[in-house]
């Protein structure tokens, strides 16, 4: 069984994923995991499927990205099946004056004591930037981390939270 | 704190009257001055505010330009003094009217308030003037008591309360302790674009 990766990406408009997903319903695809948002206003969806082949699926996105509003991708991926968590569940909460960096400086400390993000989203509203990500720590550096944390915003003029995630929440 | 209209909340608890007596925002006995509000990423905003003498001149006046400036900002159900450029431990809040509220203690403020207990959690979301384009899913206690004192007379209260008034205080008590909604949202995609202004 084929396991493909999409993305497509490009000007927004109403019925992008009706397109994108009735080409693969034809194909007999069978949509797995997929997220759809907005960025800036620009349209992103990023989608698993399972059966046809890649050369299939390409051509038949590409009418959809023929006028050049669209970016449609598809790659083939390995089945890795489903990572096991690497540890503890928490979210940090970053936010300040919008500058370069913020993004790499954070989650490299995220990374360095041995954290796995596993979900990020960013806004800038303003003047105002906010990061948001999901993290798995290892158990034990949670109060560390915070320490490392504050230290890097510190020096980006930023503000920090680390907070257990609340399995049961929403 | 800005009320949203979505979003579940609907606690049922009774709370009790506890503590305002007689108070209002009249027995300030000055006028309040409407100030303007600072947004994020305004450093005063994330400061922890000092403890205030709940008597003196200059907290009577910063309490009656909170409510001052909470009464013409619509929408508006609580405002701290972070977010009139000041960092001190005093916030007014008012939900009468919000349909999430149920038990409603009116128009307040209090000084250097704390939380002594917060019960039964629930998400909701919430806004809050100084991130206008946001708003956030946080999870907070729908069962709260606070502790506080009144601005003017100084006396010590004790409220019990619940539902939207008890997130409201939650709120507030975190602006005070240099903390926005922000840091307290449930997840990465636990923040949205706001849509509506109230």
């Amino acid at each position: 069984m084929n396991e493909l990766a999409i993305t497509v990406i490009g000007r927004d408009r109403p019925g992008i994923v009706a397109d994108v997903a009735e080409v693969l319903a034809r194909l007999g695809a069978n949509l797995t995991d997929s997220t759809m948002t907005r960025l800036r206003g620009h349209f992103a969806m990023t989608l698993i499927c399972t059966g046809p082949a890649t050369a299939e699926v390409e051509a038949a996105l590409a009418p959809l990205a023929a006028e050049g509003q669209l970016l449609a991708t598809v790659r083939a991926v390995t089945p890795d099946g489903e990572v096991p968590p690497a540890g503890e569940p928490y979210v940090m909460a970053v936010h300040g004056s919008d500058r370069m960096g913020i993004v790499a400086a954070m989650t490299r400390v995220l990374v360095d004591a041995g954290g796995n993000v596993t979900d990020l989203s960013t806004r800038l509203a303003g003047s105002l930037y906010v990061v948001l990500a999901e993290v798995e720590l290892p158990p034990g550096v949670a109060d560390t981390l915070t320490d490392r944390l504050h230290r890097t915003a510190t020096e980006l003029g930023v503000e920090v939270t680390l907070r257990p995630a609340d399995p049961d929440l929403l | 704190m800005t009320g949203e209209r979505s979003g579940a909340d609907a606690g049922r608890e009774v709370g009790t009257y506890a503590g305002l007596g007689d108070w209002t925002p009249e027995s300030l006995a000055v006028p309040g001055e409407v100030r303007p509000v600072v947004s994020a990423p305004h450093p005063v905003l994330s400061r922890a505010g000092g403890e205030v003498d709940p008597t003196a001149g200059e907290t009577v006046r910063l309490a009656a330009d909170l409510v001052a400036t909470m009464r013409v900002s619509p929408g508006c159900v609580g405002l701290a003094a972070p977010q009139i450029g000041v960092g001190a431990r005093v916030f007014a809040v008012d939900v009468t009217g919000h349909p999430k509220a149920v038990t409603v203690h009116g128009t307040f403020v209090l000084c250097n308030a704390r939380v002594v207990e917060a019960t039964r959690w629930k998400p909701g979301r919430e806004g809050c003037m100084s991130v206008p384009d946001l708003t956030g899913d946080v999870k907070r206690a729908s069962r709260l008591v606070v502790e506080g004192d009144l601005p003017g007379t100084g006396e010590a209260v004790r409220l019990v309360t619940d539902g939207f008034e008890a997130r409201a205080l939650q709120h507030e008590i975190d602006h005070c302790a240099g903390l926005l909604f922000l840091d307290r949202v449930a997840g990465a995609h636990a923040v949205y674009q706001r849509k509506v202004y109230l």
